[in-house]
Order: structure tokens, then sequence, then C-alpha cells
């Protein structure tokens, strides 16, 4: 019954949705003429679609060593701020959520005010610091930097969606003999899994998108494949082709990533708070 | 006003439906009289809050015709057909007070503010929620908002028909006689239509004249509370009303004889021979406990006392058969036996009842 | 039900804690350090006392650039969030429509920041970009390089393109948690399409709404790499952002000092926003 009720939309909407999302498209669609084409047909003639397709950009870009090392920096340094955040956050996520305790609101206030912290901020301290215990250029300096703004974040989104089990649950499972690492692990994880799985991917979105830090704290060794396309442009200026190239390739991880989690965008969006 | 008539209706929620289970209502010819005060019965997924939505309008029927009076109403919209409605769930708009929800329906139809103040002052007083006015709906308990939302499904005084889907479900027993008898109340001093929703049969039958009976997006009967209790048109319906609910024995019909168990027993009525799944349906309260050789052969399983009477529970070969014994009758220790009255006996073929053919009946 | 007292969870709270710690504890104090010494080079510092900030406080530069980021982040908020809401009202409510929106509106969310400047940079280009280049066809003279006001204009779409999904499905999830029967009383009542929205669909995205606008107002007055890309900051100063500035005063002319004194005011700025529309926001949802 419920579909049939709800006001059905009318064309109205779908024309409203067919605008905004070729705004949201045209830009990336641009990008993606852009990276078929050589420099000479970007720089030459004007023309809405490539007239001679080309790879050779993604050639260039996934042949030499010093581009694509760029995407296993970012993707390595990513997923493993993924794994510290949620690691960590998750028992303390818990504790927010069950117990009160000396503090608490305190603690819970400043993890949140770090995820205001501008990243302009931090960026020359983290830079001395790093330096000064010999991470700087490594993929965990990266990392760590990145729970920054992850790890208040992740607890956020795991609180909200810990605080829809009802506690009955913990205690039934005390009751039933279960010690506290066993019964997180085998029970109570499995029950907030799209609560993870949320945090996950605002961990690994906001640690990608990031490029501030990520440059600041890297030359060579792990330097973001965002930062290796800054330089390439300043470098040699107008090579728009394997820009554009660039550009695609990096929106594809993301891309990849919404797919996987399309079902629960919405509820994820709203980090399980409605 | 006018009495609302449901002309050849159907409605499937699939676009192309196809199989009889694809038809969540199946095709009914039923009018409600104007001024009535019915009840929809059923027990839930029967199709009872469609048929609600589609005399309310929000939902159109795929085929047939919804008439008030001689007024063709199928394509029309809620607004139109001028339909108050309660849902199950309260349904209050938070952010405005108590007053300005009970006005809401009356200051969208462009009513003038004095007869607002005056119908809301009224509504407000019968439903209990005088001094409650000027509270925000936020953070009203379920019971308040509920009151709330019949409140505003009451305050329109020029509609065709209220409706009520399942409206007591969140509110407390002791809040729920009350509430049920205001609104019979209600009905005594307006005569609005009104058609109450509802899988509980007390309530339905304390409430209305008139009790339709769904099951399976079938109407199988509609008729007083005392019609459907004589007489079950199906064995749902003997089933559903009365507790506990009629007894169901597989028989054998020949005439005006039913076999059951390999015992013979005469009915009053005579029926012809009958093909087809044949089973005599017979209420608790039409049952005496025998002992010796008369009568179907019966165990005992247990008995519970309900106060006014007890309810013997047990079964004749597979079937569970439920007997009441009156306060102050004795229950045999010995008994073995069931003899059923035969003028309150039924025949059912299908799971619907043969009416006596009076062929035989006069023979 | 009151969750129960129990001082042990702090051994849960601990790991998040010292990570925490290390990552923005001690950052934070080298920058209380920088922000009240002098340095001539080397490792020699001197006690400057309050001096950077009186200094920052006082500086028109800092003060233009915070001018021109209230402005930037009051237009954003502005647009992103009417745009949002009405962006969700008018997606479809399920089925392959609703997941087809929702994965492209995603889309540009996980794109990286200097990325997103780098597609408008070329978008908006007159010679190669699809934006600059219909612009002029159409005799509109645009150009974000020299002008201020194409520069600002430029950026702000960028930033409308870049997060108003984010505002959209946020809304969409509260309106999802709509309950159908909201409707149809609606319906009942003969609320009209205004009042729907106003009494039912309002007060339901309240929630969301908030994170909405802390989200956005935070994240747009940090905002670094994206107008950096496009824009560098210019032209001239025109749209050089606290953080754009903040980052040319430590890297670029290495004014450690000055630069800490700014970060520090900047931080506690962000903070006092927030926890003002934090405020403001929660205690009219509690005052309806």
């Amino acid at each position: 019954m419920m579909a049939v009720v709800a006001e059905t939309k009318g064309r109205g909407a779908a024309l409203v949705m067919a605008l905004y999302l070729l705004f949201l498209m045209l830009p990336i669609y641009w990008l993606l003429n852009m990276s078929l084409k050589t420099n000479t047909e970007i720089l030459g003639a004007f023309s809405l679609w490539p007239k001679n397709p080309t790879l050779a950009n993604y050639r260039t870009i996934l042949t030499d060593p010093s581009w694509y090392m760029g995407y296993v920096n970012s993707l390595t340094y990513v997923v493993m701020n993924t794994v510290i955040s949620i690691t960590v956050a998750l028992p303390a996520a818990y504790a927010f959520s069950r117990y009160r305790f000396i503090g608490d609101k305190h603690l819970f206030f400043w993890l949140l005010t770090n995820r205001m912290a501008p990243a302009a901020v931090f960026a020359l301290p983290f830079f001395q610091l790093y330096s000064s215990i010999g991470l700087f250029d490594t993929h965990i300096a990266v990392a760590l930097a990145h729970c920054l703004f992850n790890v208040p974040l992740a607890v956020w989104i795991l609180e909200g969606f810990m605080s829809g089990v009802p506690r009955e649950i913990d205690e039934t499972a005390y009751i039933d003999g279960y010690s506290f690492p066993r019964f997180f692990v085998k029970i109570f994880m499995p029950l907030i899994a799209s609560g993870i799985g949320v945090a996950a991917f605002f961990c690994f979105m906001f640690s990608w998108v990031e490029l501030l830090l990520s440059r600041t704290l890297t030359s060579v060794n792990a330097k973001p494949i965002a930062a290796t396309m800054t330089r390439t442009v300043s470098a040699s200026g107008l090579d728009w082709g394997v820009l554009a190239a660039a550009g695609i390739l990096t929106i594809i991880p993301g891309a990849l990533v919404i797919w996987f989690v399309r079902n629960y965008i919405a509820k994820g969006f709203a980090l399980g708070r409605v | 006003m006018a009495q609302i008539i449901l002309e050849n209706l159907s409605h499937s929620y699939l676009p192309n439906p196809s199989k009889d289970e694809d038809w969540a209502l199946k095709p009914m010819t039923l009018t409600w009289e104007d001024g009535g005060a019915y009840a929809l019965l059923g027990s839930s997924g029967c199709g009872k809050s469609t048929l609600l939505n589609i005399i309310s309008g929000l939902l159109r029927p795929s085929r047939g015709r919804v008439l008030f009076g001689d007024r063709d109403m199928t394509g029309l919209s809620t607004m139109e057909r001028n339909i108050a409605q309660v849902f199950q769930f309260p349904v209050v708009y938070d952010t405005m007070s108590v007053r300005d929800n009970l006005a809401f329906p009356l200051r969208n139809r462009g009513l003038p503010q004095d007869q607002v103040a005056a119908r809301v002052a009224e509504v407000a007083e019968m439903i209990g929620m005088r001094d409650m006015l000027d509270r925000r709906a936020r953070g009203l308990t379920a019971d308040a908002k509920q009151k709330i939302s019949l409140g505003r499904g009451m305050v329109r005084q020029d509609v065709n028909a209220i409706l009520f889907d399942e409206p007591l479900t969140v509110i407390d027993p002791h809040m729920k006689w009350e509430l049920r008898t205001q609104l019979k109340d209600l009905h005594r001093r307006f005569g609005h239509t009104m058609i109450y929703v509802t899988h509980d049969q007390t309530e339905a039958l304390t409430f209305a004249d008139q009790v339709v009976v769904m099951y399976d997006g079938r109407v199988v009967q509609a008729g007083t509370p005392q019609a459907l209790f004589d007489a079950p048109e199906h064995t749902f319906v003997g089933y559903f009303i009365g507790s506990p609910g009629m007894n169901l024995m597989d028989a054998r019909i020949e005439g005006a004889t039913a076999h059951i168990e390999g015992v013979q027993l005469p009915l009053a009525h005579g029926y012809g021979a009958l093909e087809g799944k044949t089973q005599l349906g017979i209420r608790p309260e039409f049952l005496r406990l025998g002992t010796g050789q008369e009568g179907l052969p019966y165990t005992i399983r247990r008995i519970e006392d309900v106060g006014h009477h007890r309810i013997v529970r047990g079964h004749v070969g597979k079937a569970d058969v439920n007997v009441i014994v009156p306060e102050g009758q004795p229950i045999p220790a010995d008994a073995n036996r069931v003899l059923p009255d035969p003028v309150h006996a039924h025949v059912y073929l299908d799971d619907w009842r043969v009416a006596p053919s009076n062929l035989e009946r006069a023979a | 039900m009151e969750k129960p007292v129990n001082n042990r969870a702090w051994f849960l709270v601990l790991p998040v804690l010292l990570l925490v710690a290390f990552s923005a504890i001690l950052p934070l104090m080298t920058v209380v350090n920088y922000s009240v010494q002098d340095t001539f080079g080397g490792n020699q510092f001197f006690w400057a006392g309050l001096d950077w900030f009186e200094e920052v406080i006082h500086s028109d530069r800092i003060r233009a650039a915070l001018g021109r980021q209230v402005l930037f982040s009051a237009i954003i908020l502005a647009i992103e969030i009417p745009l949002g809401i009405f962006v969700a009202l008018n997606m479809p409510k399920k089925g392959i429509w609703a997941s087809f929106c929702l994965v492209l509106m995603a889309l540009p969310l996980l794109i990286p920041w200097n990325v997103v400047g780098t597609i408008w940079q070329v978008f908006g280009r007159v010679d190669i970009g699809l934006l600059g280049y219909t612009l002029r066809k159409l005799g509109i003279s645009y150009n974000y390089v020299n002008n201020a006001m194409d520069a600002w204009i430029t950026v702000i779409v960028m930033d409308v393109w870049h997060w108003t999904s984010l505002v959209a499905l946020l809304c969409y999830a509260g309106l999802q948690s709509i309950p159908d029967a909201y409707y149809q009383a609606a319906k009942i009542d003969q609320a009209s399409r205004w009042k729907v929205f106003r009494y039912i669909e309002l007060p339901k995205m309240q929630g969301v709404l908030l994170i909405a606008v802390l989200l956005r107002f935070m994240d747009s007055f940090m905002i670094y790499t994206e107008p950096f890309v496009v824009t560098g900051g210019g032209p001239g100063n025109a749209t050089t952002f606290l953080s754009i500035d903040l980052v040319k005063m430590a890297v670029g002319q290495f004014d450690l000092g000055p630069a800490a004194a700014f970060s520090l005011i900047y931080f506690l700025v962000i903070l006092l926003i927030s926890f003002v529309f934090y405020t403001v926001m929660t205690r009219q949802k509690e005052g309806e």
C-alpha cells in the first residue's frame, strides 16, 4: 500500500532531478572527454566529444611508476587509516553508548572539536612532529595524521548505530557466560555491521579526498596520487590530457566504493541518527 | 451525507495481476448505509486497510466504482470526497500546539476563526484535553497523541464519513473502553457514517451495529453481531467471532444426517448429497457433555474456569472441540461424549455455509 | 533507561584518547609554543607574550581574509541548504531510480579535493573548458583568472557542485523516515503542499539539517585545496580565504609566530560559531 499511497512524484520532480544530475555530471564528463583526446586536439578545435579517441594518456599513467605508485601510496594510507580509525573507535563508541563515566560528555565534545580543526592549522606542526620522530614520508604518518578528523567521526557514527541496539542484548550475552571480547566480536559487531560499513565508508572518503596534510607529510615514497597530479601540472604545465586521465582515475575508487554501499548511502549519510 | 456504495470493486497492488493471489481485494459489491456504525473485522493482511483507503480516496481501485449516493467518486480525491480518517499510529503535527492540531483541518478549509474556535473547544472537551490545548504536541504520550488524531478526525462536522483504521492499538486498555464509548456516543449524537477497522472482535461487537468480516481479500459476511454469531456464513466467521470460536468437524453429510467418526448425527434440516470438503460447525455454547453411548466420542484435555462459565477443551477424533459449561452445571468426571444441539448446527461445504434445502426439510 | 555509571569504561576510550592526543594535542602544543615566541632563525626562541595575537587581531590582511571567509561560508550555506532540501524533495522515493540518483549524487563527494579544483579549473577555462567556452560564445565576458567577481562565482558554483549532494542526501535520509500515514493524514486534513513541507517534512528533517549545517559550515570555513587549485587565492587576494592565507603565512613566508597565533584564533572562531549554531538549532528544536 505504501508506495501507491505515497505522493506520486510527477514530471516536475523528474525534470528537477535530470537538471541537477546534468549539472553534477557535466564537469566530470568534460574531464573524461579531455582524457580521451591528445593535447593537440584539446588545444585545437573545440569539440564536445573526442574526434579520435585515444587511450594514450591512460597508457602514460599506467606504465610510469612515478604516476601509478601515487595510486598505490594513496590507497595504502587510506586503508591503513580506515583500519586504525575503526579499530580504536569501536571500543570507545561502545563506552560512550553504554556507560556514563567521569568526564564522558567533555571527552565526547573534545573529540568532536578535532573534526573542526582546520587542516591548515595542523600542517606545519605535523610536519615537524613526524619529521622529528623519523616518520616523514611514510604511509603510516599520513594514516595517523588523518586520524585527527576520522577517529572523532568514526566514534560519532558508531555511537549512533550502537545506541540503536538494545542494551538487553549485552546483558543476555553476559548472563550466557560470554566474556566481553567474545561478546563484542561474536555478537555485537555483527549487529552493527552496517554501522561499521558506514563508518569505514566515511573514513575512506575523507582520507581519500584530503590533500593538504598528505602532501605536506610526504615527498617521494608515500606521495599520494593527488599530489603527483598537482606537481605535474606545475612542472610540465600543459599536459592536459594526462592530467585529465589522472583525474578520471582518482574518481574510480570512489565510484567503486559508492557502488558497494549504494543501499546504505541514505542511512549512512544520516549517520544512523534518523 | 449519503450512502456509500462499492460496485464490483477489486484492487491489486501489482501492475498486471494474473493469479488469484495477486488481488489484495477480490471483486465485491457492498453498501454502507448513511449514518451506520460499521466495524470492518478481519485478521491482519486480509485487505481491510486497503478497503478503507479506497473509500477515503487515498487509493484508487484497480476495478469497479465507488459511489456516494448516486455520485461516482471513483476518480475523485480525498478532498472532494470530504472524508475524515484516523490512522493506526498517531499522526500529529509535532511543531504545532494541540489547539492548532485540532484546528488544522478546519483552517485548511477556510472556516471563519470563531467557528474554528468553537469546534476546537467542543472536540477538546470530548477527548478530554481541554486543559492541554496550548501544549506543544511534541513530547506528549502516545495516548495523548492518538487522542489528538481522533480529535482531528472528528472536528469537521460536515464529513460524509469518518473512517478509523485500528485507532486504539496504542492506547492502554482502560482508555480504550472510554474512548470507544465516546465514539459510540458521538455516533449517536451526530449520526456520521462511521467505519471502524479492527482485528479485535470485542472492539467490533461493542462499537458497531453492523459488522463486516473480511478474509483473504473477500467480504465473507456482513450483518449484525447477532447474525454473525447465530449463522456464520463462512468457517472463518465462525472461528473468528466467539470465544472460543465455532467447533468444526469433518463430516459426511447425507440428507439430514451427518456422519462423524462413525457416529450418525441427526440434523435439523436436509442438505442433499454434498461433494467436496464438508464440515459440521457448532458453537461451544450449543454442545452438552454426556456419558454413555449417545453422541460423539469426546476426550477432555483440560478445563478452564473463566468466571461466569467454564471452557472444556478436548477433541473428537482429530478435531479440537471446545464446550462451554454454564456456571452451576456439574461436569461429570467420566464425561466421554458430546451432544450437539441440531438446531444450532451448520453444514459447511468448502468453508461456505450450505443453506438447508427446503425440499428435504419438507420431507 | 539511564546508562549505568562505570568508570572502567575509560579503558575502552583509552586507545582513542592516546591516538588523538598524539595527533592533536602534541601539534597543538607546538602551535601554542610558537604563538608566544619569536625567532630569528636557528633554534633561538624568545618569549613574545601576546604580541603575535595582538598583531593578528589588528592585521588588516587577516581581517580581510576573515571577511571573505565569512561571506563565502554565508553564501554557500544560503545556496546549498535550500537547494539540498529542494533536491531531496524531488528525489524518487525508492526503486532503481532512487539508487541511480544516490550513486551519481555521491560521486562528487568522493573526488579528491584537488581534482575537484582541477575539474573546475579546466571546465571554466575560456579556451578549452566547456563552461568558459560556452559563456564566451554566448557573448558573456567571463574570466576567473583576472576578474574577481568571476573567480568568486566559479569558486561558489564549484562548492555548490561539490557539496550540495551531501545536504540533499542527509535530507533525503530524514524524509525517508516519515511514515506514509503522515502524508495520508495531511491529505485527509487537506493540507496544501506548502503546509505538508512546513509542518511534516521540515520538522522531521530538523535533526539532519543540524548535521548538514554544522558539517557544511565547518568544512567551508576550512576550505583550502579546491579554491587554491582553481584561483590560487587570486586574482590579487580576492579568493584568499583563511586557510589559504594561513598556509601562505606559515609555509610561504615562514612567519611562524603570527601563523601560530592566527591558527589558534582561527580554530577558536570555528569552535565558537559551531557552538552557536548547535545551541541555537537545538534550542529551537526543544522549544518547538
